[in-house]
């Protein structure tokens, strides 16, 4: 291997003058006193972090602060109060830094000049430690994030990075490896929350003429779901050590990146760091002077949300088009071109470094008994922290949605959290306390799903929100099996006409068997989980479906109802 | 190579390969469950969800198509959710498309109809699409009525299975989802039909027709896909 654990040195560094090229980090001779960490991943990019970057790079160097760098790096967490920038050496994180004009720079240059100031001005920024945002975190996957450039390895081998994959290949045997994963308890981070470990032994024990494939599932596409973009975006080296342990442990040579074509700056960053990783030997033949050879190509989906689900991926990757198919045989044994084949999630197997380098028991350290570790979620909606967190399992809701979340913007009232995407439910306040885990989410009538949760006020009509799924699923259905295909279609159109308040009660009726069949009878995780924002706001709504239906009424006022229902004044319950 | 499997299928003990379906092995013994989307000799898909059976110790339902047989399983074909379900089915697959069966050349020899009738299906409680579709009647000898298609993909299979022409796919999704002939160009100046006529024998309903045919035309099916698949095997 040509290059050890030891940050290698930047150009920028040379003793000269300061000169660096745009959009290369700004680094001083020696250690930092103080380091501004700017953002560039997509939320505080598409608000000119990029921009913000260069000018607090000029200003620095207008200023000849010689002790001073300021980096690149992933995404910071608070992604509603973009531009973000940290200052890690004070603590501090610096939120709504206009990119435009020179205040904001101006902001940041004098907190690294003469700070730290008095938290909570505009030169003392958040302090870090203090605000429940950040204090009720536990960063494993995103360990990194915010805190490296993303798109240097160097950065990410002076972090650790990559030593689990050398302990791996090296210390370690294939079945250590994977009795590592099994007894960390790692379950899929995906939605189903399938044991990791054993996913890995069903693999590892299979065997096929053609070998094997390792695949990471990351064509996210939950509405309002961003964790693996983020992951990807600000520390894809992980991701692909993971699938690097992964390959070794289940003897396979190949892997592929699945990502949605959605996310331009993830496939960048993340065929960047391939060919970073090759070029330093961590990935490609004879990783870490052992016999184990491992490559990884990026696959970009077109667009089909059903495309994450593991048989219509496989079928994509394969060139085919993007539709699933009974299971079993499952890919563990039969999945690309008919070879075993391990599927996982982005954020599992941003897990996997941390699970081999510090040992099972740490992972299974945090969490609840049948859930292991931390789970990042993608907290929005109304909420005033919007943004990325990785919070233990088991954390309560409300904890959740107040301390971090930091409540609802002011003037609204909770009603709602959504999670699990548009296979997901809707769980109530009185719900609140209850610990996030997958059991717990799944007896409430939601699921775990890949972390996207999304926040609801009392101006939410709960009948709507389950139109919007059931509108998203129509749209993404792939059109193969008929329960899914036809009956999202007459799901969606009884849920427009109860929004209308032009439903009976046995329309209503005919929607709950409609969707008990579709759940039932439907061929793969789209269909079954399509009725449940249906399922889920019946069960603890159904007070709103019937005013729609009864009384012509959105309790939420969000609906409008059609013309000829809408009377004078009081409501017209009971004409018809 | 397969080894015997024992298994009871709705009470009657049964003995299958391992290689067989559940659907196979209860057509053995004399157990019929209604299917759509499958046809002996062609590979299976299990997209029409008609043949869904209970397995006992199982919260979840299995199609028979798609599902081997294992030993000691217990199947049930034919409980009344599983009925309420595949009435649900045809129901669905009515609604979604513009079936009129008066004016339908597959009229009394559909297996859409049948199906229905066997259900006892009176009327549909849900409303009907009514989707806006074409006919392509640009092939010399055939046609393809969009609107009593039911994406059962037979002859998008024997086409690619047997024929080996590939002529027709799917294309768009969910309920836009549309049978296309090459890259979704009119059928007549498809580059890769052989115009062979298997899609037209296998297809269900009258999606797919010969040009001349009267409403409600007796038409001949044979299940003669399984003599393709024995004369290919021979000839290869």
């Amino acid at each position: 291997m040509s290059s050890t654990g030891a940050p290698a040195p930047n150009g920028s560094t040379e003793a000269s003058a300061r000169r660096r090229k745009q959009g290369e980090p700004l680094l001083p001779q020696g250690p930092a006193r103080a380091s501004a960490n700017v953002c560039q991943a997509a939320g505080c990019l598409s608000l000119g972090s990029d921009r913000l970057f260069e000018a607090i790079c000029e200003r620095v160097q207008a200023k000849e602060l010689k002790d001073v760098a300021v980096r690149r790096v992933g995404c910071l967490g608070l992604c509603a109060a973009g531009p973000l920038v940290a200052v890690p050496e004070q603590g501090r994180l610096f939120d709504y830094v206009a990119a435009e004009g020179p205040d904001g720079p101006a902001r940041v240059v004098a907190a690294l000049e003469s700070g730290p100031y008095e938290p909570g001005t505009p030169e003392g920024g958040r302090q870090v430690d203090q605000d429940p945002f950040f204090a009720h975190q536990v960063k494993v996957v995103l360990e990194r994030c915010g805190a490296i450039d993303p798109e240097s390895l160097e950065d990410y081998l002076a972090s650790g990075g990559y030593e689990a994959l050398v302990k791996a290949v090296t210390e370690m045997s294939r079945d250590e490896v994977i009795s590592e994963v099994v007894n960390s308890g790692l379950r899929g981070r995906g939605g189903a929350g399938y044991p990791t470990g054993l996913k890995w032994r069903t693999v590892a024990k299979s065997s096929g003429p053609d070998g094997k494939f390792v695949v990471c599932n990351a064509d996210e596409g939950d509405p309002g779901a961003f964790m693996d973009r983020s992951v990807l975006e600000s520390c894809p080296q992980q991701v692909l050590e993971g699938m690097a342990i992964a390959g070794y442990a289940v003897r396979a040579e190949r892997g592929f990146v699945y990502v949605r074509a959605e996310y331009p700056l993830a496939v960048k960053r993340l065929t960047s760091a391939i060919r970073q990783a090759e070029r330093e030997g961590y990935l490609g033949r004879e990783i870490a002077g052992t016999q184990f050879n491992f490559s990884v190509e990026v696959r970009i989906g077109a667009g089909a949300f059903v495309c994450g689900e593991e048989t219509a991926l496989i079928a994509s990757i394969q060139g085919g088009r993007g539709s699933p198919r009974p299971r079993p045989p499952y890919p563990a044994a039969a999945g690309l071109w008919g070879s075993p084949t391990l599927i996982n999630n982005v954020e599992t197997l941003a897990n996997i470094p941390s699970v081999i380098s510090r040992g099972s028991s740490w992972l299974s350290g945090t969490g609840t008994e049948h859930s292991k570790g931390t789970k990042v979620f993608a907290l929005a909606g109304a909420v005033v922290n919007t943004g990325l967190i990785e919070v233990p399992m088991g954390l309560s809701l409300r904890q959740i949605v107040f301390d971090i979340g930091g409540g609802l913007p002011s003037g609204r009232h909770f009603k709602a959290v959504q999670t699990g995407g548009p296979s997901g439910g809707c769980i109530p306040e009185e719900l609140l306390d209850m610990p996030v885990d997958y059991e717990t989410l799944s007896k409430a009538g939601s699921i775990m799903g890949s972390g996207g949760m999304i926040v609801m006020d009392d101006k939410t009509c709960m009948v709507d929100v389950a139109k919007f799924f059931m509108d998203f699923c129509r749209e993404e259905s792939c059109g193969k099996c008929l329960p899914c295909r036809a009956g999202t279609e007459e799901m969606y159109r009884l849920l427009d006409r109860i929004c209308r308040g032009e439903a009976t009660r046995s329309q209503l009726a005919q929607l709950e068997s409609l969707a008990q069949m579709v759940r039932a009878t439907s061929l793969c995780g789209l269909g079954q989980g399509a009725p449940n924002p249906i399922f889920s706001t019946l069960r603890y709504f159904r007070d709103e479906y019937l005013a729609h239906i009864d009384d012509h009424i959105c309790p939420a006022g969000v609906c409008e109802m059609a013309p000829e229902l809408v009377t004078t004044g009081h409501h017209a319950g009971g004409e018809k | 190579m397969s080894e015997v499997r024992t298994l009871v299928i709705d009470g009657k003990d049964v003995a299958a390969s391992s290689d067989q379906t559940v659907l196979s092995a209860a057509k053995e013994s004399g157990i019929h469950i209604p299917t759509l989307c499958h046809l002996d000799g062609l590979s299976d898909v299990g997209s029409c969800r008609l043949c869904m059976v209970e397995v006992e110790g199982s919260p979840k339902l299995f199609p028979a198509c798609a599902t081997k047989v294992e030993e000691g399983m217990k199947v049930t074909t034919n409980s009344d959710r599983l009925v309420a379900y595949r009435r649900n089915v045809i129901e669905l697959f009515f609604l979604e498309r513009n079936h009129v069966c008066a004016v339908c050349v597959a009229n009394n020899s559909c297996e859409l109809q049948a199906q229905a009738k066997a259900l006892s299906l009176t009327h549909f409680e849900l409303p009907a699409l009514h989707p806006e579709l074409a006919v392509d009647a640009t092939h010399e000898r055939f046609v393809l009525d969009q609107n009593r298609c039911i994406l059962c993909t037979r002859c998008v299979r024997v086409c690619d299975e047997i024929e080996g022409a590939h002529t027709w796919d799917i294309s768009g999704r969910g309920v836009a989802a549309r049978l296309v002939s090459d890259l979704g160009i009119p059928w007549g100046s498809s580059m890769t039909c052989t115009s062979c006529g298997k899609c037209v024998q296998v297809c269900p309903t009258g999606a797919l027709f010969e040009k001349g045919r009267s409403v409600a035309e007796p038409k001949a099916r044979r299940p003669y896909v399984p003599y393709l698949v024995e004369a290919q095997r021979r000839l290869s």
